[in-house]
């Protein structure tokens, strides 16, 4: 199939990207802004011999995609706050395990039922920190309806790649909009599968240390039996209480993330080399603040903007060179502050962080970013 | 060599894990026992086997058994498995569950796994308590019984599980206890080969919790009450309700043929690929 | 800074504005090659709230996906010409369904009462949304009729072709008209009565 343009919703291309980049199970439930996504599954998984299943609620739709992982597929859920929240539990399973799996959250109003029809990025921390027990975590955001297509790709081969969740935040402004947006053709696009074990059934380790720390994963049912738990385990996957096991398999988890940092990492630069001023946005409030960046520019300001794609782990790098140069560095978002947090501490008083807090429902505007840069500049 | 040796040596795993955390008297056992012997009759290979669980003590099953296995969070064991199942449907998926753990925090998975008819098995070790947290009473404990969490007597009404199964669409229902061994492996067997969702309740004693906390005696008391207090499906049907009152109808309860969802979900794949419907 | 022509499409859920939104927006993106953006706003309910749709045109790359200052407002009830008549700014112009509305608070307007002569006309109201797709597309000047033709084939239901097709021109030649009318005259707004037809 040759490339060919569409004009498709976020969360319509959300599912073309997962379809490129193998997906081949979807479990959900239907969730405003998400339920686009559980539609055009149930309409496309089945054309490339695909299972989409709707499931009765949050719990089990994670739990599902997770099961169908074990069993080899490549599968996704998609959701927005409240189903989200019910996830939490078994995302936490997944990162334990180590089992790939992708998570949309389309983010709306909240906390609770919230405003389901209205945007919001209220659900930042959540994804970062929204199941119990320490534990690193991948996740990703969209400005765009092509992003929207890359980041799940993205998406599934960081998951496949490193054996961990991948979330990706979406909110109802990306999830809805309609742009055009090219789909590739399928042998264009870069696709990643998980390690798989090479050595015969009887030598497979499954939760062994490798040099990148992810262990190569066999699926049920090919001759490689093994335990699966939910529990911290040893090498062997069997539960473990003893302190020399639980350490370095905590260790590990962790540094399969930490130390391909750079990898995973990625974010996009607008008009920053001289800027005085970065705006430091993600998803749809990225889009004002290039416009925002645009006008300031026009008024003599020295603005420029760091859209961030990855948002967990947190782009340090690239905001650390920025605030040594920048004399403010301004973060809206449509939160009370969540991701002005951890430019603040990555910051260690370089520069000046300013926020710029929008909770009613409605897409933050330029102009209210460049008012917010005239203020901070003075 | 006795054929449980063979059967120890073939089908548990003794590189790690042993001994196994079940109490004394406890019937995970023995339900266990029943498994493996209609694994081992049916003929199944281990890799094709898939044995997923949750949480409870019920939930350290597949630990102890050289299957693919699965230890799941609480409740949701019958959702994993429906994803494993879809995926692989060459594989025979067994989920084994406590009465806590099925019919509680994972009740509704129950249902819906029951009335979507996916092609798996569920075995239910049905105590009528919370065993592994010390003993709170479960949506399976009588009326009247004692329970950590009802100290002074329990003052909400059971939950039959079997029941529960057949009225929500289960292909294959059936009840057993852990002293009714012959037939447990009989139901065992039936739920694994039934196409369809198949549920075998299996009343276990759990003397340590349930049996201390109400004075019921010590194992082999309660496995005696088992044996007086149970009564065949068959023989029930020819007595008046009356006589049934406080005993327990043990084996089929439920057996019928339904559209399974797989095979349902296969036609829907081939009318969407044959639709030639473009993007 | 790109240019941009911004549309709001509003009226009732159920008057198929979300549906000639997307029309609009393959015509505009996929036959014409513009850049084009199009977003929506709705209430809970499927049918009968507030239901908008919105666009924004240009032929560069569109960074702020929402209108800033409207170019075209079209508004097929009285409540959303009320509503957001103040969203359109200077030299925009109005779009209304003048079966429905009967107070004007702006300075240039079209006339059309789309959904009386759908009725009339066509014999199905159902179509009104088309029509004032062909008019809203004239008006703007920003799509050529044949990739509205185009758009408009590709998305209504199979069997619906012709009575579509004949909305679309009907709207488009209204639309055609009011434009030069309110060019040449100067005039700032331009009434259709279903005589004209």
């Amino acid at each position: 199939m040759a490339k060919v343009e569409k004009l498709l919703q976020g969360n319509e291309a959300v599912v073309e990207g997962a379809i490129a980049a193998g997906c081949r199970f979807y479990a959900g439930y239907p969730i405003t802004p998400s339920t686009e996504i559980a539609e055009r599954m149930a309409w496309r998984l089945p054309q490339v011999g695909g299972i989409f299943i709707q499931m009765e609620d949050e719990l089990a739709s994670i739990a599902a995609v997770i099961g169908a992982s074990l069993a080899g597929a490549k599968a996704m859920t998609a959701t927005s706050g409240p189903g989200f929240s019910l996830m939490q539990e078994n995302i936490g399973f997944a990162c334990e395990a180590e089992v790939p799996c992708v998570v949309v959250d389309v983010m709306r109003g909240g906390p609770s039922t919230g405003l389901p029809t209205m945007p919001s990025q209220g659900d930042v921390m959540q994804a970062r920190w929204g199941t119990h027990g320490d534990h690193p975590v991948i996740v990703l955001s969209a400005s765009s309806v092509p992003e929207c297509f890359w980041m799940t790709v993205r998406a599934f081969n960081l998951s496949e790649k490193y054996r961990t969740p991948v979330i990706l935040l979406l909110d109802e402004v990306v999830g809805h909009m309609r742009e055009k947006v090219v789909l590739p053709d399928p042998k264009d696009v870069e696709v990643v599968d998980r390690p798989r074990p090479t050595m015969p059934p009887e030598w497979y380790i499954p939760y062994a240390d490798t040099p990148s720390g992810v262990p190569p994963m066999a699926p049920f049912g090919e001759g490689y039996r093994y335990h699966v738990t939910g529990l911290i385990h040893d090498v062997r996957g069997f539960p473990t209480s003893r302190p020399d096991e639980i350490g370095p398999f905590m260790e590990r988890l962790f540094r399969k993330i930490s130390a391909n940092f750079p990898e995973i990492h990625l974010s996009e630069e607008f008009e920053t080399s001289d800027a005085e001023v970065v705006v430091i946005a993600y998803g749809c409030v990225a889009r004002s603040a290039k416009r925002a960046v645009k006008e300031a520019r026009e008024r003599g300001i020295k603005a420029g903007l760091l859209k961030l794609l990855t948002l967990w782990p947190f782009e340090r790098p690239a905001v650390e060179r920025l605030a040594e140069k920048a004399k403010v560095l301004l973060v809206p978002e449509m939160n009370m502050g969540q991701i002005s947090r951890e430019v603040k501490r990555v910051n260690q008083g370089r520069s000046r962080v300013v926020t710029l807090n929008k909770v009613d429902g409605t897409l933050i505007t330029p102009g209210e970013i460049v008012e917010k840069m005239e203020e901070a500049l003075g | 060599m006795r054929e449980i040796t063979r059967l120890i040596h073939k089908y548990l795993r003794h590189d790690k894990k042993f001994p196994h955390i079940w109490c004394p008297g406890c019937g995970n056992g023995i339900v266990l026992g029943s498994l493996i012997r209609a694994v081992d009759k049916m003929g199944l290979s281990k890799d094709e086997v898939v044995l997923v669980s949750g949480i409870g003590c019920s939930g350290r099953m597949p630990v102890y058994v050289d299957f693919n296995t699965l230890h799941t969070t609480h409740g949701r064991a019958l959702a994993f498995a429906t994803g494993i199942k879809l995926v692989k449907p060459q594989l025979k998926v067994i989920v084994v569950m406590g009465d806590g753990d099925a019919l509680a925090i994972g009740g509704n998975h129950f249902i819906h796994a029951a009335r979507r008819n996916v092609d798996l098995a569920a075995i239910i070790i049905n105590n009528h308590i919370y065993g592994m947290t010390g003993g709170q009473f479960s949506p399976t404990t009588p009326y009247g019984m004692r329970a950590t969490t009802a100290p002074y007597r329990n003052i909400e009404h059971e939950l039959k599980i079997a029941e529960l199964a057949a009225t929500a669409g289960a292909a294959f229902v059936g009840r057993s206890t852990v002293y009714h061994v012959k037939l447990l492996d009989n139901l065992i067997e039936r739920a694994i080969e039934k196409k369809g969702f198949g549920v075998v309740e299996v009343m276990s004693p759990c003397p340590v919790q349930y049996g201390r906390l109400n004075r019921l005696g010590d194992a082999v008391k309660m496995m005696e009450w088992q044996r007086d207090n149970t009564i065949s499906v068959e023989k029930a049907k020819e007595l008046p309700p009356e006589e049934l009152e406080g005993k327990l109808v043990i084996g089929v309860l439920v057996e019928r043929d339904l559209p399974i969802y797989q095979e349902e979900y296969e036609k829907i794949v081939e009318r969407a690929r044959g639709s030639g419907a473009a993007l | 800074m790109e240019r941009r022509y911004e549309i709001r499409l509003s009226g009732y859920g159920g008057q198929g504005l979300i549906l000639i939104g997307i029309i609009l927006a393959e015509a505009v993106g996929l036959y014409e090659g513009k850049q084009v953006v199009q977003t929506q706003s709705y209430g809970p309910e499927a049918r009968g709230g507030a239901s908008r749709s919105e666009l924004v045109v240009s032929d560069q790359e569109i960074d702020y996906p929402k209108p800033l200052g409207l170019d075209l407002l079209l508004a097929m009830n009285q409540q959303s010409l009320n509503l957001y008549c103040g969203d359109v700014k200077e030299g925009g112009i109005v779009v209304a369904d003048s079966t429905f509305c009967d107070q004007f608070p702006v300075s240039r307007v079209v006339k059309i009462p789309f959904t009386r002569l759908a009725r009339e006309q066509l014999g199905r109201e159902i179509v009104a949304n088309i029509m004032a797709l062909g008019a809203v597309g004239a008006v703007s000047g920003i799509v050529g009729f044949e990739s509205l033709k185009k758009a408009v084939l590709n998305r209504v239901p199979k069997g619906t072709e012709d009575l579509n097709l004949k909305a679309l021109q009907m709207g488009w030649k209204l639309g055609e008209k009011a434009k030069r009318e309110l060019v040449k005259e100067g005039r700032e707004e331009y009434i259709i009565s279903a005589e004209e037809l």
